[in-house]
């Protein structure tokens, strides 16, 4: 099953909307609320990741009976340093997006937490890429396939 | 310890600003942050979340969590949009009148009482 959807930046009032109503459809297929939780903070901080930092974005996901796939790619700023920005605390939100509770520096740790495999990559002034796969087989978290890759 | 959200709104004082058809749900500890990303991160199903932050997002990261309820603090105001959004996403909003200091630890007393 594949779902499609566009992510507008800088709107606020509607980031999460694509988070939860996958996580509504998880929800119908039966998946272990715990499976269903993690993916849902993942999904979300990647959407807010987009509506924070770039112009525009899309969640593409593709949901099997082994797992969940997501590519959220966005046209924006791009990250200069994607070591650095993996670090918690860190982060290049503006003053107005920090205001709101954003920008804490904990988005993309929280993905890389919540996910079996996570893939990023991005083009500073071009885009960023994310990808993250979590397998419905795997009962509970697996520390060490957790990857960055920093290029393609 | 636990509570229901009924309990707690009647010996907590809370006002009940959205969710009131939810009165059962069980609170087992809280959480305080106005970062979004640290309660996505760190909140707990069953938790309730006392914050100052009131805009819409705030109904995202409680239902994303499954939070038992958001315990907004002093008397910031919550838009009727929010509240709109809070009630179909099935999002409990309370409202303690007071800062996030004494909400806590009024809370966190309450909590652990009978313990």
């Amino acid at each position: 099953m594949k779902m499609h959807y566009d992510i507008e930046g800088g709107n606020f009032s509607a980031a999460g909307r694509a988070s939860s109503e996958i996580k509504k459809t998880l929800k119908q297929f039966n998946i272990a609320p715990a499976l269903v939780r993690r993916i849902a903070i993942a999904l979300y901080e990647a959407e807010v990741n987009v509506v924070a930092h770039a112009w525009k974005g899309t969640m593409n996901v593709d949901l099997t009976p082994e797992g969940i796939n997501v590519v959220v790619e966005d046209e924006g700023p791009g990250i200069e340093d994607i070591g650095k920005a993996m670090e918690e605390g860190f982060s290049t939100a503006s003053d107005r997006v920090r205001q709101m509770g954003f920008g804490a520096g904990m988005g993309l740790p929280n993905i890389r937490k919540n996910c079996d495999e996570m893939y990023l990559s991005s083009t500073p002034g071009v885009g960023t890429r994310l990808e993250i796969k979590v397998y419905f087989g795997a009962s509970s978290v697996c520390e060490s396939c957790h990857r960055n890759f920093p290029a393609e | 310890m636990e509570k229901n959200l009924l309990q707690l709104i009647e010996e907590m004082h809370y006002s009940c600003l959205s969710g009131k058809m939810l009165p059962d749900r069980v609170v087992r500890s809280a959480y305080v942050s106005d970062l979004l990303s640290d309660v996505m991160g760190k909140a707990q199903p069953g938790m309730v979340w006392i914050t100052s932050q009131v805009h819409k997002n705030i109904v995202a990261v409680a239902s994303l969590k499954e939070l038992s309820a958001v315990i907004v603090v002093n008397e910031r105001h919550v838009d009727p949009e929010v509240l709109e959004h809070a009630e179909a996403e099935e999002v409990v909003i309370l409202t303690s009148g007071l800062p996030a200091f004494e909400t806590a630890g009024r809370l966190y007393q309450k909590l652990n009482e009978m313990e």
